[in-house]
């Protein structure tokens, strides 16, 4: 994580945004060089995910939680954002009605949920997007800190948890669209959501808020509070015999964390035009993980460069030789824990400190 | 004038009608309602020649000729009703016997009251049965003739419990004979038999009559709630058996060894893959053997699981021993490899895994239903965890697995090859996996995904229980499963198992090791 390819992964962030909505708005659709509005959604698909990314990072680069329940605060920050987008469609869906969206005409509701008010309100939802990942992720995280689940137990844990979600969401009762989940999106703050412009503009709000997860995630890693995490990651009782409370600080930045999943995951529904329950799905949290760790774990750096690297990876993988992307992502995961602990960062030369999570001495398997 | 030949025509009637009391063959010539009144007379004669009699009327078959005698055609051959004899002359004037609704009512209601008297004890009991939902009074003097011939002790029960029905459904009955049928109720007890006895404490006038009744639906309630209740421990049981042979082997290869093996699902697919594959092969080649397709297919997935077990532990677990969260990624990977080869190879749908005829079907055990499949699966379960925990006591196999995990350099040093071990004990896991997925095969879809279904309901049976120790992960399958099903009533199928996980997790934060912990220095390794 040196101040090099830190300062390099800001640029190109932030410059790969511009770039590519100047090229896809400046040139005629016939240029060389101009850039299809799919590719721009693509590539905000592709920095949404290396939020959600950053975020697994943050915990398990640097305090030893390996989550492998993350896409939950991801998913539930799409749907805060998803309540607003299906509010703002009104009466252009297809039953027409101004207040109920489209699939509770459909299943028979006569009137909005409680939990759907205020969602026409942007501020209202933004704050959602927020306070509903942080909020289950204070109480989940204060339940586990404080009685010292950690380490596996904590992973399984964490993955039961966005199972019981992905459960609850495929439910119709549950005002979520069930199955189908939220979609059919017409515009977002008053702006079509279809036109190229926005589709740019949506690219560079996520470029910009990436920019500023990565800044944001970067001073808290280097502060002392950031040493002391990394003490908790390393040696957690010998960090609570110094007289520091691990669970504080595991807590704060899990609850960081899961924010920034959910901010990831609110920038990730516009562009992407749908949000259903398959995003809870256990297998999107750990593909998530295997992101960080091509990209190299405790990086923060690394964690943006794996998850848009295997992303590209798989559209392209998935349109050239569908039947081949799980073997290949398979062998990612194999290959990169075996062979590249450091991930791609690891690789470049200047490897990172390597994050040990078992002391040398520990006996195998016991 | 008219009139007196109205009465002339009645007069001459007069005899015929006298008649129909005793032959049952008379009446047949008259208006639709004497013919309805003579098909019940005939039903109710119990005569053998009434049944191709009453169906050769529906069939519009049967004729009467001037002096009464019934005739049936039969193709081109005429034959004698009272005899069903061929004659050789036809008589003269044959007239078909009219019908209309109500006569193809009677005739219906008569054949339902023949069955009563059929050779056959399953159709006497299915008549008597049809009477008992019906409660049509009509039926009650066939059904007293039927039961005073009837020998079979369970056909005579079915029919007294008919009788029962009806007497309750006529409402001049005597208090006393309503008291005796609301007993034999109450004796059948099923929830036909209790919604009549609502009823009937209902609208029953005589206090007495109403009291029985009632108690009798009390009681029969409790009962019900009683049997309910064995039901759902036995859907328990089963559903707990199932979550038990997914997570035996992982009670291995976690439990003891402490790997964490995300692929573990695809083991137990291997083997419903394996039963597959063997039902396929004995289909082609020895169609006779299919029968025992399941017992061939249980060795087979055993081995088959386990050499991929094995071949997983050398080829990369064993350069993970110590980094479970690297584990955990790794085996992840694998899982999704092993999934796509699968669906590569045999396609993404759901593949036929037949049930042998001897696993199809379900016994009544008291007012508990028990499919054939569900108890086999339970008693699998038991004999697999019961094989498991045998090897791993008795065989010397066990001993050193057991010392391996226990005190690795110990056991090593004793000349014990520890890597050979942890490549068996592993192999072990997986192998009981795969006969994990023999049992699956029966009751779930046969795919690729089968095995992620039940990774993470595998690993919760096993934190639930205490990592590390096989009679925790017995009682937390099986609490969990029955906790499950009696959840699921209450809150719905999905709903039951978002809480029974919610539950869990709140469980884990109580008790981060489990029901039945392991004790000792072990623990923090």
């Amino acid at each position: 994580m040196s101040p090099w390819t830190f300062r390099l992964c800001l640029v190109a962030v932030l410059g790969g945004a511009a770039l590519l909505s100047v090229l896809n708005l400046a040139l005629p659709e016939t240029a060389a060089f101009h850039v299809p509005t799919y590719a721009i959604s693509l590539a905000g698909k592709y920095l949404s995910f290396a939020m959600l990314a950053l975020a697994v990072d943050l915990v398990w680069g640097f305090a030893g939680i390996l989550t492998l329940g993350h896409a939950a605060f991801f998913a539930l920050g799409g749907y805060a954002m998803g309540m607003y987008l299906m509010r703002q469609i009104g009466t252009r869906g297809v039953y027409g009605n101004a207040i109920l969206p489209d699939f509770m005409v459909f299943l028979n509701y006569k009137e909005l949920p409680w939990f759907w008010h205020g969602f026409d309100n942007p501020a209202f939802a933004i704050a959602m997007v927020i306070l509903v990942p942080a909020v289950l992720a204070l109480i989940f995280g204060w339940l586990a800190f404080r009685s010292r689940v950690s380490g596996v137990y904590l992973s399984i844990i964490t993955q039961a948890l966005t199972y019981a979600l992905l459960l609850a969401f495929f439910r119709n009762d549950m005002g979520f669209g069930g199955n189908n989940g939220l979609t059919d999106f017409k515009d977002i703050f008053g702006i079509p959501l279809q036109e190229s412009s926005t589709r740019c503009g949506m690219l560079i709000v996520t470029a910009i808020f990436l920019a500023a997860a990565l800044l944001v995630a970067r001073y808290l890693v280097t502060s002392r509070f950031g040493k002391v995490l990394i003490a908790v990651r390393d040696t957690e009782s010998r960090t609570r015999f110094l007289g520091y409370r691990p669970e504080r600080y595991k807590l704060f930045v899990w609850v960081l964390s899961a924010v920034i999943a959910g901010i990831g995951g609110a920038l990730y529904v516009p562009q992407v035009g749908i949000i259903n329950p398959g995003e809870f799905s256990p297998a999107n949290s750990i593909e998530s993980v295997i992101w960080v760790a091509v990209g190299g774990r405790g990086t923060l750096v690394g964690a943006v460069l794996g998850a848009v690297l295997v992303n590209l990876g798989k559209t392209v993988f998935t349109g050239a030789l569908p039947e081949l992307w799980l073997f290949a992502l398979g062998a990612l995961f194999i290959l990169v824990t075996l062979l590249l602990p450091g991930g791609i960062l690891g690789l470049l030369g200047r490897p990172p400190r390597r994050p040990k999570n078992v002391t040398p001495a520990a006996e195998p398997a016991e | 004038m008219k009139l007196l030949r109205c009465l002339l025509v009645l007069l001459a009637l007069v005899p015929f009608a006298a008649r129909a009391q005793d032959d049952p063959y008379a009446g047949f010539s008259g208006g639709y309602e004497d013919i309805s009144h003579a098909i019940e007379a005939l039903a109710l004669s119990g005569d053998k020649r009434a049944v191709p009699i009453i169906t050769a009327l529906q069939n519009g078959k049967l004729y009467v000729a001037p002096d009464q005698s019934l005739w049936i055609r039969q193709d081109d051959d005429l034959l004698n009703a009272r005899t069903g004899e061929k004659v050789a002359e036809e008589p003269e004037d044959l007239k078909q016997v009219r019908v209309n609704n109500a006569v193809r009512r009677a005739a219906e209601a008569a054949m339902g009251s023949l069955d009563l008297f059929s050779p056959d004890p399953a159709t006497r009991a299915k008549a008597a049965e049809a009477v008992f939902t019906a409660r049509d009074p009509a039926a009650l003097p066939a059904l007293n003739r039927a039961l005073a011939q009837e020998k079979d002790s369970s056909v005579r029960t079915v029919m007294e419990q008919a009788r029962a029905a009806v007497v309750l459904a006529v409402p001049d009955s005597s208090d006393t004979d309503k008291l005796a049928a609301i007993a034999i109720m109450a004796a059948r007890g099923d929830l036909e038999a209790q919604s009549q006895l609502q009823t009937l404490s209902q609208a029953s006038q005589s206090p007495a009559v109403t009291k029985a009744a009632s108690d009798a639906v009390a009681a029969m309630a409790r009962m019900q709630q009683i049997w309910a209740l064995a039901q759902g421990v036995f859907y328990g049981l089963s559903l707990g058996s199932v979550l038990l042979l997914a997570a035996a082997g992982l009670a291995i290869t976690f439990g003891v060894m402490g790997v964490i093996n995300m692929a573990h699902g695809e083991m137990v697919m291997l083997g419903a893959y394996t039963t597959y594959v063997v039902q396929q092969v004995l289909q082609a080649y020895a169609p006779g053997l299919l029968g025992a397709s399941l017992i061939i297919a249980i060795p087979l997935s055993f081995l088959v699981s386990g050499a991929v077990g094995v071949a997983i532990e050398r080829t990369l677990i064993r350069f993970l021993y110590g980094r479970p969260l690297e584990t955990l990624l790794a085996t992840w990977g694998l899982s999704l490899v092993l999934q796509q080869a699968i669906r590569s190879i045999f396609g993404a749908n759901n593949q036929e895994v037949s049930t042998p005829g001897w696993m199809s079907g379900a016994t009544q055990w008291g007012g508990v239903t028990i499919t054939y499949n569900r108890l086999y699966i339970i008693v699998f379960a038991v004999i697999v965890v019961g094989a498991l925990m045998a090897s791993l006591r008795f065989t010397s196999l066990g001993l050193q697995m057991r010392a391996v995990t226990q005190n690795r350099r110990m056991a090593a040093a004793m000349g014990i090859r520890t890597p050979w071990i942890d490549a068996l004990t592993f192999g072990l896991g997986s192998g009981v996996a795969g006969l994990a997925g023999v049992a699956l095969s029966q009751i779930d879809n046969v795919s690729p995904n089968l095995g992620q279904g039940y990774i993470i309901d595998s690993f919760m049976v096993v934190v639930f229980g205490g990592v590390g120790n096989l009679w925790g992960t017995v009682v937390s399958a099986l609490t969990l499963g029955i906790v499950n099903k009696f959840l699921e009533p209450v809150a719905g199928a999905v709903l039951g198992k978002i809480v029974v996980l919610v539950l869990l997790i709140l469980f884990i934060q109580r008790k981060p090791r489990g029901l039945f912990p392991l004790k000792g220095r072990a623990v923090e390794a």
